[in-house]
């Protein structure tokens, strides 16, 4: 098992360690200069000049990738160049409120959809299977935007349980800040759960095919029984791979939803950023994203570990 | 009355009838052997009395277990007739185990189910016990193993602890043995003789070979297209066989076959000088694989090479093919040092085990039987290939017209046909036959050796047969190799070597290698000692 860890953890530095090369060479060292460009158009030569100094690209391509890291490593992003406070600052707010709502779609989703795969695959081919299957199908297709205003229509507009738009912060409670996520994470959570539900239902369906599903039936277990007791688990492992990859997705990707409910999330600062040219936040939240999305596959990795042991112990295979 | 009572059992799949009135009977400790090849009904008579069966399934006709009519019980009923009184063994260990789960658990699972009251520690005690019949050592197998450390013989040794660990009355093995060694294939089936002796209990024994259950059966029923066509007691069945079905089984089980072998000792077409082959397994850990083996195959010679699952063929079987490096010595391949080069591969085509995996199910017959000759500088054109490809098919007995269809309309031993014709059509000086035959039933697998026989006589192909069966190879090779532990620890002329094997292995594996005619003799020698005994 820790040498399992150890392989998956090197994996990760070496990914992390290319990506941020990468990021580097995108935005600052291929032709073009980054300070002419966040000044835009109207922007004058001495300006330009100034904020090439500030940005310390007067300086070699190596000291500034090496600064950029150590910076990063002590937890210095640098300075916003548009709104003037540090980076890291600016993240941590938004962080606050993405990563929130990405867990808390992600929850949904995985209590819809678990259980109607479960419930279609083991109906497989009746009413029920149809209408579930029928329902997932639509939730894939139509987009969230969409069925957020909806939402919001009928559950701000004419009921009034939920505020339409705006988070209150941390600071107004932990309750009332859950609900005014509620709504975008439900937005968020359909399409994810539609697909995720179809993952389910055909591994549950092929899990039912295996041997060793017959095997525990001919111990005198009914179908329902030998699917609990030993089909979830062994369906569980490609459902992991579609929610780390979900997870990836949501955390910046839910901008539409940000900016339909105004909520101040990371895909929104990223966007707002790149509209902006501010070269320096958009290079830190790439960077960000992709520690992410890195160490999410890391932790679906170990979970892979936990449900299968011939990952844990290798062996004959 | 009988432990089993199977009466007039028809069945039909979606209208499809799979079984047509169907009767046999297992006594209390009795062993009956269900003998037909696949698609005879077989496996589908033994998945009715136990009532695990695919949808759209329709029974008619009754079965009796221990007195009652198991066939009037509700699906709820029939689990407590699976949790109490039938135990089941699969064909296919690798699979029979759920893989995240421990040996421990799987077995203690079936305990539980059949007597719910037990405590914690009374269950653990009992599948210790079970798991110590089977032979496997709580020592050396703790519970809490995983499946996966386990081998194909291991593991058939667990699902054969969880089938009898609540002491069932009946106990059902379909094919048990087919997917394992012939050593470990002899050891299974003393192990459920052994265990039907000691619990007294029915077992219906299931399988295409007719050699295998030879040995062990009391009562032998053979059937064919869903219908029992022959029946009766071991003693005496096969001097008065009366189905011609049942003789060509029996013939099929004897491998008899004629060829005639260029023996033209001319120069040598494979040859294989002092190659190693190394598996890095842990940091400073290295497994041989193969090693240290020379040995030479002359154009027309067929060569056999033996062992068990993890001997090291395959591993030679592939560095031969060039699909693997290896670190020592060297393979010569039409007299030229052999190095995956592309203009030697062409001297050598393969067949492999399975198949239904070994072609692309979206190319035709035709594209697939012309694919080697990718390994030409110099590929005929359509035309011309298009007719070499009719020609190989009409040579392994199929038609012309067979060119445009695809994989999927063939049986499986239509399919080891076309594989056939695939490694003939750049007429290569030496086929590799991996396990060729090993998936095939009995009497299809007579068939493609007839061919095969028959093909080296009319091309002057050498063939290197690898086989984890002696029995399979010894028709059909000149000389043989035999490998265990990654060395060849015997070889020479094929009939010296099955006269006088000279290594202990090689005699561990003639032995197990079912032989009815040796099982006859030794039912015999049993016979009067009961005799004496009485």
């Amino acid at each position: 098992m820790i040498h399992y860890i150890l392989k998956r953890l090197t994996s990760l530095l070496i990914t992390l360690i290319v990506a941020t090369i990468v990021i580097f060479l995108i935005i600052e060292v291929v032709p073009g200069d980054p300070a002419a460009y966040m000044m835009g158009l109207s922007g004058s030569t001495e300006a330009a000049d100034a904020l090439r100094v500030e940005l310390g690209l007067d300086k070699g391509a190596l000291e500034r990738y090496f600064s950029w890291i150590g910076g990063m490593l002590s937890g210095d992003f640098g300075i916003s160049y548009t709104y003037r406070v540090p980076v890291s600052q600016l993240i941590g707010e938004r962080t606050l409120v993405s990563v929130p709502l990405t867990v808390y779609a992600l929850i949904l989703s995985t209590l819809i959809a678990i259980p109607v795969g479960v419930i279609s695959a083991s109906r497989r081919g009746s009413v029920v299977d149809t209408i579930l299957m029928g329902v997932a199908q639509i939730g894939v297709a139509i987009p969230n935007f969409w069925f957020a205003i909806l939402m919001v229509l009928v559950f701000s507009t004419s009921l009034g349980w939920f505020s339409a738009v705006g988070f209150p912060g941390w600071e107004a409670g932990f309750w009332v800040s859950i609900k005014a996520l509620t709504i975008p994470a439900f937005s968020l959570a359909l399409p994810q759960a539609a697909i995720l539900a179809r993952v389910m239902r055909s591994s549950v369906l092929e899990v039912m095919q295996e041997d060793y599903i017959r095997t525990a039936r001919a111990k005198g277990l009914s179908q329902r029984q030998a699917l609990i007791r030993h089909g979830l688990r062994n369906a569980m492992i490609p459902v992991l791979t579609i929610l780390g990859l979900q997870f990836s997705f949501l955390l910046a990707g839910g901008i539409i939803i940000e900016s339909i409910f105004s909520l101040p999330g990371l895909g929104r600062l990223v966007f707002q950023s790149i509209a902006q040219r501010d070269l320096i936040v958009v290079k830190s939240i790439v960077t960000l994203l992709v520690m992410a999305v890195v160490m999410i596959t890391f932790i679906v990795d170990l979970l892979y570990a936990l449900v299968d042991p011939r990952l844990r112990e290798g062996g004959r295979g | 009355m009988s432990l089993l009572d199977i009466q007039d059992l028809s069945l039909s799949i979606h209208g499809t009838t799979i079984l047509d009135k169907v009767n046999l009977s297992v006594e209390k400790g009795q062993v009956v052997a269900i003998v037909g090849e696949s698609g005879s009904g077989k496996s589908m008579t033994s998945s009715a009395v136990i009532r695990l069966l695919p949808e759209g399934t329709t029974i008619s006709g009754a079965i009796w277990l221990k007195d009652q009519n198991i066939s009037d019980k509700t699906e709820k009923e029939m689990c407590t007739v699976r949790a109490h009184d039938i135990g089941m063994v699969f064909q296919e260990p690798m699979t029979a185990l759920n893989p995240v789960e421990t040996i421990g658990s799987q077995v203690m699972e079936a305990i539980r189910i059949s007597e719910p009251g037990l405590s914690r520690d009374e269950v653990r005690q009992r599948a210790e016990l079970a798991l110590h019949r089977v032979g496997l050592d709580n020592q050396r197998f703790p519970l809490n193993t995983y499946p996966h450390k386990l081998s194909g013989g291991q593991r058939q040794r667990v699902v054969i602890a969880i089938a009898i660990s609540q002491k069932p009355a009946l106990l059902i093995a379909d094919e048990p043995t087919t997917a394992l060694d012939v050593t470990t294939q002899a050891k299974i089936m003393t192990l459920l003789k052994k265990l039907v002796d000691q619990d007294k209990m029915g077992l219906l024994l299931i399988s295409h070979d007719l050699a295998v259950v030879a040995n062990i059966a009391d009562h032998i029923v053979i059937m064919k297209d869903g219908q029992v066509v022959e029946q009766g007691a071991r003693d005496g069945f096969f001097e008065n066989m009366k189905h011609d079905y049942t003789k060509k089984l029996f013939a099929a089980a004897h491998h008899k076959l004629q060829k005639k072998f260029i023996a033209d000792a001319a120069e040598p077409v494979l040859e294989v000088r002092g190659l190693n082959k190394d598996y890095i397994i842990g940091r400073n850990e290295k497994l041989r694989a193969v090693n240290d083996v020379s040995f030479t195959i002359k154009k027309g010679e067929n060569l056999g090479l033996v062992g068990e699952s993890g001997c090291g063929k395959s591993t030679l079987a592939r560095c031969i093919l060039g699909l693997e490096d290896f670190q020592k010595g060297e393979i010569l391949i039409a007299g030229q040092k052999f190095n995956g080069e592309r203009r030697l591969r062409r001297h050598i085509n393969v067949v492999f085990q399975d198949p239904y995996g070994s072609f692309n199910p979206r190319h035709t017959v035709g594209r697939l039987v012309a694919e080697p000759y990718y390994a030409l500088d110099n590929p005929p054109n359509s035309e011309e290939r298009k007719q070499k490809v009719i020609e190989m098919l009409e040579h392994v007995g199929l038609s012309a017209s067979d060119i445009d269809k695809y994989p999927h309309e063939f049986s499986g031993g239509q399919r080891q046909r076309i594989a056939i014709a695939r490694a003939l059509i750049t007429e290569p000086d030496i086929i590799l036959l991996d396990e060729a035959t090993s998936a095939l039933d009995v009497l299809i697998r007579d068939q493609i050796l007839e061919l095969l026989a028959r093909l080296t006589s009319v091309f002057g192909i050498s063939y290197l047969f690898v086989s984890h069966d002696l029995a399979t190879v010894k028709n059909i090779t000149d000389r043989v190799l035999v490998m265990k532990d990654g060395v060849i620890v015997e070889q020479g002329i094929t009939a010296e070597v099955y006269q006088n094997p000279s290594h202990p292995y090689t005699k561990s594996l003639l032995e197990a290698s079912p032989d009815i005619t040796k099982s006859k003799v030794k039912n015999k020698e049993q016979l009067n000692d009961n005799i004496f005994q009485h």
